[in-house]
């Protein structure tokens, strides 16, 4: 028996606004672009929703109907949560009814999508608090799983989620980290005891979120029973496939001419024609098989890039300046007590504020940019630090301490 | 001193010819007589051809005493490069308005123009019948009359190398439609056309009919051969910064093209937030004048200094002591002393109108007439040593990829191409 266990990211930040010198002291909204273009926070969320979000949960719904023995989970951010309240609700009433299906499961990660556990370990958990508040009073669910933003993962991000009592933590299947273990089983983290790792299939995964449409590719056009021949040809070395990918993949990365609808359509029906294939959720996984052996790793690996490392937000000098300068206001946003301050400050501790900034050449550089909706990462570099400029003015306005 | 590989990386293609390829090359300057940035990428491509084993032979048109004859030869310390002067009344900038005179004050348009360049291709013809070349080259407009003269004689292929075309040049106003006829009849009869980048590329198809699959992209580049080198003595400048004052550059042709009135208005606006600022206008043109008074008329006279054209060492100086360049470009094909600047690590501000924009990734942009933007990225870099510095370092590492050896290894591929060596089997 094996397992096809699928996690869909939903994450969307809210970008910075070009936000000029001359606009520091003297504009106290950074994320309020109304222009049409991609700094236009509503903007992209309405499109990603139309082209996304809502067919995407629409068909998942019906599969979900179609076949009992389907399952999905998902991982919100909670600044993706709370703008399709506000832009995009019938999204969210999907996500709903996904919810109460029983069958879709729905995990653990920091409200602000944001890098802060490898800064701040307090203001780390505060974010996860607020997150997990969000799933409960939207979608009435208590994560038991964490994963880390974009799969950031290392010993100590274990530990940190066993301590705080998840049964289980999500992680990229990196190879070059795994050597000759498969990533299609369940591991124990070095120095951990209880929690189990879930190890994404990057391969599998990237045969759908990035190789899907492509032409060049030796296996275009893939079809539903393609894929579940590979899927199925892991059976007696898997127990567990984990496909985890960007929800956008579906009718946003992967356009709906290109078929992907149809693929995700007759997805079930391919893997379930294989009698000892079936679906799990992420904690069902857990709870059906044990782990075989201890993965060790000291150093923190993300399923960005072919670096598959932090530096794609953290890699050059001007990412860490700016990840420096945010995390260095901690302690005065913190003790203004102003909501307003404290909601902005850590918006903009958002993971793709920093990625928008990487320099990176090659192939790597060009998903950069298609992901960014700045021209440069310059461009990115100068309006966020003049929108923290302007923050660290108006917190010091807002110190006791220090006001006049 | 380091010295790039450059030249044991060249192949020799040259070694599978019969003889080695001629290449006959109308311009309009070549260093050390030059006074824009199509001198300097004349010699690039020319040296990088020269290396690579052709055989160039490069005329020019040129103002030359009566007592002398038709054609001289200037020996250049460029192997493979002999460089023809023919004695000619055309001015390289004679575009534009008010600038569009000799150095004597005459004219250059209407009849005058019209019979300039027709002695220079008639001049042109008579090297053409005695060189024998392969192919043929023409950069810009008024060499095209010289090229294709020199086709009709030869036979030869014709290659026409766009560095910046009257749309550019004019800055979209007051467009030379003498000079736009001339440039469309030589895009038109040649057998393959060269833009200096894609923008470029795009206006040659779009305001010249000319089809896409004619025309090839090759970007400018740098090198040793023509880089700027740096001075051991100290700038005068230097005095300026000892107080803390920044220094903010415009190098270039003080015309409409270059825009700057703009660079004045950005000026403008930086000088309300950081009075600390020196702004720098190094160069000549039509517009220093009006330039002049528009700084004076924004109450800003003494933080803008007009240095008038600097060349070789002073250029050098200037660009490397200031704490940032800046090419406000209306329209720029390409933009070569911006990739000079980046090559001495002075960190670039460019219009997105610029070619280089397109060919590099290590700078700032902002559209010409966005002087807000453009105020916004002054003040902010001049504020920020990590991203002065990230520009600095990055952009001398990208500029070292931008070579001329590399455009020319293009350059070399499509007049193989256009002429198929005769190979010997001897």
């Amino acid at each position: 028996m094996a397992s096809v266990c699928f996690y869909f990211q939903i994450h969307q930040p809210y970008r910075v606004k070009r936000y000029r010198v001359f606009d520091i002291g003297n504009d106290e909204e950074y994320f309020n672009d109304e222009g049409e273009h991609d700094l236009n926070n509503t903007r992209v969320l309405r499109k990603v929703a139309e082209k996304s979000y809502l067919p995407t949960t629409e068909l998942l719904l019906r599969l979900m109907e179609r076949h009992p023995e389907f399952r999905v989970s998902f991982s919100i951010s909670g600044v993706a949560l709370e703008q399709l309240v506000h832009e995009a609700p019938e999204v969210v009433a999907r996500l709903q009814m996904l919810a109460a299906t029983g069958r879709a499961e729905f995990l653990s990660e920091t409200y602000y999508h944001s890098l802060a556990f490898f800064r701040s370990r307090t203001e780390f958990e505060r974010q996860v608090a607020k997150h997990a508040s969000v799933m409960k009073h939207i979608l009435g669910v208590v994560p038991r799983v964490f994963r880390n933003t974009e799969l950031s993962y290392s010993n100590d991000v274990a530990a940190w989620a066993e301590g705080a009592g998840y049964d289980g933590i999500v992680a990229e299947g990196w190879d070059p980290i795994l050597g000759w273990r498969s990533p299609n089983f369940l591991y124990r983290p070095k120095g951990t005891e209880r929690i189990k790792l879930l190890l994404k299939n990057y391969k599998l995964s990237d045969d759908i979120a990035f190789r899907f449409s492509s032409q060049e590719w030796s296996e275009w056009p893939l079809t539903a029973e393609k894929f579940a021949a590979w899927a199925a040809a892991l059976r007696g070395n898997a127990e567990t496939v984990n496909l985890f990918m960007d929800f956008e993949t579906f009718g946003e990365h992967q356009w709906e001419s290109t078929g992907i609808f149809h693929f995700l359509e007759k997805l079930p029906e391919a893997l379930l024609a294989y009698p000892d294939l079936d679906f799990k959720t992420p904690s069902e996984v857990i709870a059906r098989y044990g782990v075989h052996d201890e993965v060790d790793m000291p150093e923190v690996v993300t399923w960005a890039d072919t670096d598959r490392d932090l530096t794609a937000w953290l890699g050059n000098d001007l990412q860490r300046t700016a990840f420096d300068a945010v995390y260095a206001l901690e302690h005065a946003v913190i003790g203004s007590g102003n909501r307003k301050l404290l909601e902005q400050w850590r918006r903009l501790q958002t993971s793709d504020h920093f990625y928008y900034m990487c320099t990176k050449w090659s192939n790597d550089g060009d998903v950069h940019a298609y992901f960014s909706p700045y021209e440069s990462p310059y461009d990115a570099y100068i309006s966020y630090m003049n929108a923290l400029k302007d923050l660290t003015l108006r917190t010091r306005g807002h110190t006791p301490a220090l006001a006049p | 001193m380091p010295r790039e590989h450059e030249e044991d990386a060249l192949d020799l293609r040259d070694a599978h010819r019969a003889n080695p390829l001629k290449i006959l090359m109308f311009g309009w300057e070549f260093p050390p007589f030059n006074s824009g940035g199509l001198g300097v990428a004349c010699q690039g491509i020319t040296g990088a051809l020269a290396r690579g084993g052709a055989e160039v032979t490069f005329v020019v048109p040129k103002r030359l005493p009566v007592s002398l004859s038709y054609a001289r030869l200037i020996t250049t310390d460029l192997e493979n490069v002999e460089v023809h002067a023919v004695d000619s009344g055309i001015h390289p900038y004679a575009a534009s308005g008010s600038y569009a005179k000799h150095e004597d004050g005459t004219p250059v348009y209407g009849d005058g123009l019209v019979g300039e360049v027709a002695r220079y291709a008639r001049a042109a013809g008579r090297i053409a019948s005695i060189s024998s070349p392969d192919v043929i080259y023409a950069h810009d407009w008024l060499s095209f009359g010289a090229g294709m003269h020199a086709k009709r004689l030869t036979g030869k292929p014709l290659i026409a190398h766009v560095h910046a075309t009257e749309f550019e040049r004019s800055g979209g106003h007051s467009l030379n439609q003498h000079i736009f006829e001339l440039e469309k009849e030589g895009l038109h009869f040649a057998d393959r056309v060269i833009a200096v980048s894609e923008r470029t590329k795009q206006i040659i198809m779009r305001h010249y009919g000319v089809p896409a699959e004619k025309i090839a992209v090759v970007h400018n580049g740098i090198d040793i051969h023509t880089a700027l080198t740096p001075s051991t003595a100290p700038s005068r400048l230097t005095k300026l910064k000892e107080n803390g004052t920044k220094i903010v550059l415009f190098m270039g042709r003080i015309t409409l093209q270059k825009g700057p009135d703009y660079f004045v208005r950005a000026a403008k606006r930086v000088l309300e937030h950081d009075p600390k600022v020196l702004f720098v206008v190094a160069g000549s043109g039509d517009m220093e004048r009006s330039t002049m008074e528009l700084a004076a008329s924004l109450g800003i006279g003494e933080h803008v200094l007009f240095t008038g054209f600097l060349r070789g060492q002073e250029q050098y100086e200037t660009c490397a002591l200031a704490d940032l360049f800046v090419m406000p470009s209306v329209a720029e094909p390409f933009g070569l002393a911006a990739l000079e600047a980046m090559r001495i690590g002075t960190p670039v501000l460019v219009s997105k109108q610029s070619g280089i924009a397109e060919a590099a990734r290590h700078l700032l942009t902002a559209d010409f007439w966005d002087t807000e933007e453009m105020a916004n990225k002054m003040l902010f870099l001049l504020d920020s040593p990590e991203l002065a510095q990230t520009l600095s370092r990055k952009a001398k590492r990208e500029s070292s990829l931008l070579t001329w050896t590399r455009a020319g290894e293009k350059i070399r591929d499509l007049i193989d191409e256009l002429a198929p060596p005769s190979y010997s089997y001897a």
